[in-house]
C-alpha cells in the first residue's frame, strides 16, 4: 500500500473571484455538432503547453446535433484536475443557454459571448467581452460552408489575449491537433484565431482577474482519455480476442483500440493479426465469446456500460461457476435503464459485485487515473488469468471519456503469467487432472486448453452441476464443496488484488474513502477541510473488491470516516459493510452525489462540515 | 495344444484408435430419442474419418439436444454454455484457436428462438464451423411446449394445435450465407452420415438441421415431427457418397448423374441428382425446393447447398495459422519503442 504524507502548509485551495492566476475554470458553451471539438482541445492544450496543470471535461448531450453542449477547461497551478464547480470564465456561443450560463457564474467572473446576444445587461458585477463572431468570420474565411467550424476558433483568439495564452502556443496546439495532412484546414484555423487576438487586442480593456503564466509543472506529461489509457492498458497486456457492441460511454474504448492493434499487432510483412476484435449482435453474445475465447486460453476482454453489464449477467454466472477467465470494462454511465447516457455515474458497483442469480461474487478493480487504466488493465488480465475468473474494469465517463493530463505510461516489466495450464507434456508426467481440485488451497484449479494434444487433456464444461472431475453431478456434497471452493477463490483473491492507496495528516481523527474518478475531488476536499477548517483527514482509496485488510485497519483508526459515493444508494458504503464488523460499520459516514456530473471537491467539503457540525 | 486363441485385434482408424476413443458417457436421454442416433452418428463418422479427438472442440447450449455432446467425443473438450448462446461461445474460442474443429449441437428453442439472433450473425459470419440442430418441434426438458420450428396444425399431446408458423432453420441458413446446408433425418442413419462427413471436411459453417423425433413429448399421430410422419413424408432430394482425401476410389457414376464437389481438405463430396434438376450451388435453387417440398406438405432432406469458395469468419480477421491464444508474449505484447512513440503522441 502506498501512503503519501500530506504536510499542511502545502494544502491550500483556490477561492473564486480571488487572484485567479493559474486558477481558474473556463467554460466554453456551444451546440452539440457544432465541430467547437477541435477549438476547445486546442485552448486546452495551449495551456497545457505552457506548463500549466489543465483539466478538459466535456459535458455532452445524448444527441447527435442541436443540444446545448459545454466543455470546462480547469486550469490549477496546485495541480487540481478533479471538477471545479464555479465558473470564472465564461464563453457563451448558444444563444439557448447564454443567459442561464451567465447566471451560474463565480462573482467577478468574464464571460466572452457573440455580440447579438447582449448579455451584458444580465449581472452587473462580471466582466463582458463581446465579440462580433460573423463579422470576424467572413473575411478569413471566404467559404461560407465553413464559417460555422472556423467562428469558433476566433474565440480560441480573443480568450488567448484575454487569458495571456501564448499565440505560438495556440499555434503548436492547432498543428498537432490537424496533423500533417490537414496542412490547410490548420491555416485556416489559425487565421481565424489570429483575427480573434486582434480583435481583443485592439478592443477590450483586461478587467477580470483570470490569467495564464508560465509554469513548469507538465513537462514530459501526456493528455489522454480513459478509454484510450485502457485500450493500450489491455493491448500491451497482450489481449487477443476483443468482442463488444457499441454503447457509451464505452465505445471509444475499443474503437481507439482498433486503431492502435491495425498498427501495432499486425505483421507489417504477412498482414496477419495476432488479435481478433469483433463487433457482436449484442451484449450476451459480446460476453458469449469473450468467455469462449477465455476458455480456449486468449487473453479475452469487452467493454461495456451498465445496461450491457445488465445483458451479460447469465454468462458472467457462468464464467464464476465454471472458472473462465474474462476481462470485463464497465465505463459507468447514468442509470437505471437508458439513464442519462451522457452522464457519469458509480452506480453500478452492487450490480457487478454480484451480478448473475444464484451465489455469485467478482473482483472490481477500481483505477482512479490515467497510468492506473493503463497499469491496472495489464493487472486485471494477470488477474483473471491466475484465478481464471471475470474481472471487472470500473471506469466511468469521467474517466473515459474526458482529457486528462497524465505521466507517461511505465511498460510492463513483469513477464506474463498465463496461470495454471498444464501442457501435454503436464499431463504425461502427471497421468492426467482433475480440473475442478483444488489442489494448492486457493480455490484454484489447473486447466488445460481445447486443442492440447493428450488424449487425457479434454474435459466438459458446464453450467450445470459439476464435481472435481468436471463431471455432471446433482450430488449436494458435490455442489457444496464446488460453492466453498469458489468461496475460497475469492478469499484468496484479497492477498493478491491491488492494494489501497494512502494519504495521511499529522492527528487526523477523521477519515475518507472514496474510489475510481472520485479520488481527485476526495483528495482535493481534503486539502479544503484541512485549509479552511483546521480539519487533518486521512484518505484511503481502494482499488480493488474484495477489499483487503488495509480497510477494517484505516477505519479502525479513526473516529469517523466518510465514504465517497457517486449513486444514490451509497454502494460503495454498502459493499463495505459486508467485510466489517458491527463497531466499524457504525463509524461510516455517507457523503454522495448522483446528479450526472463529475463530483467536485466542494460538494464533498460542504457535506463533511455540515455533518461535523462544524 | 494351446486351446487359448489368440486375442483377435483390436479395430482401429487410421490414426490407430479404437472406436472407445470416440465415445462418451452413457446417455440419460429417453430411450429411442433421436439425439442418440445422430451422436452415434457422430462418433461413427470421426472414428471412421480418424480425426484427432484433441483437435475438435464441442460446444452447445441448453436443452435436451444440448446435452448430447457429453454422449459422443469424450476427450475432446466441451463448452456446454447457457440457452440459445452456443454460437458466441464457439465463435471466441474458434478466432482464440482456430485450429479447433468446432462442432455445435443445439435444439430447435436454442437456435429458433431464444437464440435466434446469435444463429442469424453466425451465419452471416461463415463461421467455420459444424452445427448440428436436433430439431424435434418441441421444448423436452420443460416437457413438451411448443417451439419455433414446429409446423403449423402440428399437435402437442395434449391435442393443441401450433398455430403460428415456423421457423425453417435451412432456409435461414441458405439466406444469410452458411457455405454448407443440409437436412436430415435421425433414422436414416446413411444420409447422415454421409452429410455430416462432408460437413467435418467443409472449410465454413455447415448448418444441419436434423429432425429428431421426441420420443416423449411429440411422436403422437398429429406431430409433424414423429418417427411416423417422418416415414412417410421424407422427400430425399439428393445422395451423397463421401470420398475421402486419403482414399483414392473412383466411384462409376455416368456422366450428368452426380455433381463433384471437392472440398477444402482434398475429400470428394459426389452429390447424386436422383433425377431431379437441382443445383446445390444456388442459394436460390436451396430456397425454392424447400418452399416446394413445404408446400407439399413434405420434409426435404439431403444437401440443400454447397459453396466451397466463401471466405470464413477466420480469413475475414487476417488471423495467422497458429492459434492467437496462445502466441508468445513477443508477438502480442509491442516494444518499449510502441509504447514510447504512442507516448510521444500524446505529449
Amino acid at each position: 500500500m502506498s501512503t503519501l504524507e500530506v504536510s499542511p502548509a502545502e494544502s491550500t485551495s483556490a477561492n473564486a473571484g480571488q487572484s485567479a492566476v493559474n486558477d481558474f475554470s473556463l467554460q466554453v458553451a456551444t451546440v452539440n455538432g457544432s465541430g467547437s471539438q477541435t477549438a476547445n482541445t486546442v485552448l486546452m492544450r495551449a495551456i497545457f503547453q505552457m506548463g500549466i496543470p489543465v483539466s478538459g471535461k466535456n459535458m455532452f448531450p445524448s444527441n447527435i446535433a442541436g443540444l446545448p453542449t459545454w466543455f470546462t477547461i480547469r486550469a490549477s497551478k496546485y495541480g487540481y484536475v478533479g471538477r471545479r464547480k464555479e465558473i470564472d470564465f465564461l464563453v457563451a456561443m448558444n444563444p439557448e443557454t447564454a443567459r442561464e450560463d451567465v447566471m451560474k457564474l463565480a462573482p467577478g467572473g468574464a464571460v466572452v459571448y457573440d455580440e447579438p446576444l447582449k448579455l451584458a445587461e444580465l449581472r452587473g458585477d462580471l466582466s463582458f467581452y463581446p465579440v462580433p463572431f460573423d463579422k470576424l468570420v467572413a473575411p478569413v474565411c471566404p467559404d461560407a460552408k465553413l464559417r460555422k467550424l472556423v467562428r469558433n476558433m476566433i474565440y480560441d483568439g480573443v480568450v488567448a489575449w484575454l487569458l495571456a495564452i501564448e499565440m505560438e502556443e495556440v499555434h503548436r496546439a492547432l498543428v498537432k491537433q490537424f496533423g500533417k495532412r490537414k496542412a490547410k484546414a490548420a491555416e485556416l484555423n489559425w487565421s481565424a484565431a489570429q483575427a480573434g487576438f486582434e480583435y481583443a487586442a485592439k478592443t477590450f480593456v483586461k478587467s477580470d482577474p483570470c490569467r495564464v503564466e508560465r509554469m513548469n509543472a507538465t513537462a514530459g506529461k501526456i493528455i489522454v482519455d480513459g478509454n484510450a489509457a485502457c485500450a493500450l492498458g489491455a493491448m500491451f497486456a497482450g489481449v487477443t480476442v476483443v468482442a463488444w457492441y457499441p454503447i457509451t460511454p464505452s465505445s471509444s474504448l475499443v474503437e481507439t483500440m482498433i486503431g492502435y492493434m491495425r498498427r501495432f499487432r499486425m505483421n507489417p510483412e504477412t498482414g496477419k493479426a495476432t488479435y481478433a476484435i469483433v463487433q457482436a449482435e449484442d451484449e450476451l453474445a459480446s460476453i458469449g465469446m469473450v468467455l469462449g475465447a477465455g476458455w480456449a486460453g486468449a487473453r479475452a476482454m469487452t467493454a461495456t456500460a451498465g445496461p450491457g453489464l445488465s445483458l451479460m449477467a447469465e454468462f458472467v454466472g457462468l464464467g464464476y461457476y465454471a472458472d473462465v477467465p474474462a476481462v470485463i470494462y464497465d465505463v459507468q454511465r447514468v442509470g437505471p435503464s437508458t439513464g442519462l447516457p451522457t452522464r457519469t455515474q458509480q452506480g453500478d458497483l452492487i450490480e457487478a459485485a454480484f451480478l448473475s442469480h444464484g451465489d455469485t461474487k467478482h473482483p472490481i478493480f477500481f483505477p482512479c487515473s490515467m497510468e492506473e487504466c493503463f497499469t491496472m488493465s495489464i493487472e486485471a488480465f494477470e488477474f483473471a488469468e491466475r484465478f481464471q475468473t471475470p474481472v471487472f474494469v470500473f471506469t466511468d465517463l469521467d474517466l473515459g471519456m474526458n482529457n486528462w493530463m497524465s505521466d507517461p505510461f511505465p511498460y510492463p516489466e513483469k513477464p506474463m503469467n498465463r496461470g495454471k495450464v498444464l501442457t501435454a507434456e503436464d499431463l504425461d508426467r502427471l497421468g492426467g487432472f482433475a480440473r475442478y481440485l483444488d489442489a494448492d488451497g486457493d480455490g484454484v484449479g489447473y486447466r488445460t486448453l481445447p486443442g492440447t494434444n493428450h488424449p487425457k487433456a479434454g474435459y466438459f464444461t458446464r453450467g450445470s452441476g459439476h464435481n472435481a472431475n468436471a463431471q455432471y453431478t446433482e450430488r449436494e456434497d458435490d455442489y457444496i464443496n464446488n460453492m466453498d471452493r469458489l468461496a475460497r477463490k475469492f478469499e484468496a483473491m484479497r492477498g493478491h488484488v491491488p492494494e489501497p492507496a494512502r494519504e495521511t495528516r499529522a492527528g487526523a481523527r477523521i477519515g475518507m474513502i472514496a474510489i475510481g474518478s472520485s479520488d481527485y475531488a476526495a483528495r482535493e476536499s481534503c486539502d479544503q477541510l484541512q485549509a479552511e477548517h483546521g480539519v487533518p483527514v486521512d484518505y484511503l482509496r481502494p482499488r480493488a473488491f474484495p477489499f483487503t485488510t488495509h480497510l477494517a485497519e484505516f477505519i479502525s483508526g479513526h473516529d469517523r470516516v466518510y465514504v465517497v459515493d457517486q449513486n444514490r444508494d451509497a454502494q460503495l458504503l454498502m459493499l463495505m459493510r459486508l467485510d466489517l464488523e458491527p463497531d466499524l460499520i457504525g463509524r461510516l459516514r455517507s457523503v454522495r452525489y448522483y446528479g450526472g456530473m463529475p463530483i467536485d471537491a466542494r460538494t464533498i467539503t460542504d457535506e463533511i462540515v455540515k455533518q461535523e457540525g462544524k | 495344444m494351446s486351446t487359448a486363441a489368440a486375442p483377435p485385434p483390436k479395430k482401429t482408424n487410421r490414426i490407430g484408435l479404437e472406436v472407445l476413443s470416440y465415445k462418451g458417457s452413457k446417455t440419460t436421454l429417453c430411450a429411442g430419442c433421436g439425439h442418440n442416433a445422430i451422436s452415434e452418428r457422430v462418433i461413427e463418422c470421426f472414428y471412421e474419418l480418424g480425426v484427432e479427438p484433441w483437435r475438435v472442440a464441442k460446444f452447445s447450449g441448453i436443452g435436451c439436444s444440448s446435452k448430447s455432446p457429453a454422449y459422443f467425443l469424450g476427450s475432446s473438450h466441451a463448452f456446454n454454455g447457457v440457452h440459445g448462446r452456443m454460437p458466441p461461445v464457439a465463435t471466441g474460442a474458434i478466432l482464440a484457436n482456430r485450429n479447433l474443429l468446432g462442432i455445435g449441437v443445439t435444439g430447435d428453442g436454442d437456435t429458433a428462438s431464444i437464440g435466434l439472433g446469435h444463429f442469424m450473425h453466425m451465419l452471416r459470419r461463415n463461421l467455420p464451423m459444424i452445427c448440428i440442430i436436433e430439431d424435434n418441434g418441441v421444448y423436452g426438458l420443460t416437457k413438451g411446449q411448443f417451439s419455433a420450428t414446429a409446423d403449423v396444425g402440428s399437435t402437442q399431446k395434449t391435442g393443441a394445435a401450433n398455430d403460428l408458423p415456423p421457423f425453417d432453420c435451412c432456409a435461414l441458413a441458405l439466406e444469410w450465407g452458411a457455405t454448407f446446408v443440409a437436412r436430415s433425418f435421425s433414422g436414416d442413419k446413411k444420409q447422415l452420415q454421409a452429410i455430416l462427413k462432408t460437413a467435418i471436411s467443409h472449410q465454413g459453417l455447415s448448418v444441419i438441421d436434423v429432425v429428431s423425433p421426441c420420443v416423449t413429448f411429440n411422436d403422437h399421430v398429429g406431430s409433424t415431427k414423429s418417427y411416423a410422419y417422418m416415414k412417410d413424408h421424407d422427400l430425399v432430394l439428393n445422395e451423397l457418397d463421401y470420398v475421402p482425401a486419403y482414399e483414392d476410389i473412383a466411384v462409376e457414376i455416368p456422366e450428368g448423374e452426380a455433381m463433384d464437389v471437392e472440398l477444402h481438405n482434398g475429400s470428394h463430396v459426389r452429390i447424386r441428382k436422383l433425377g431431379r434438376d437441382f443445383d446445390p450451388t444456388s442459394r436460390l435453387a436451396g430456397l425454392a425446393a424447400i418452399d416446394e417440398a413445404r408446400t407439399k406438405g413434405e420434409v426435404l432432406t439431403g444437401v440443400l447447398h454447397i459453396n466451397t469458395g466463401k471466405p470464413t469468419f477466420v480469413d475475414m480477421m487476417s488471423l495467422p495459422d497458429e492459434a492467437i491464444a496462445t502466441l508468445p508474449e513477443s508477438k502480442v505484447r509491442p516494444s518499449r519503442a510502441v509504447l514510447e512513440e504512442v507516448m510521444e503522441e500524446l505529449r
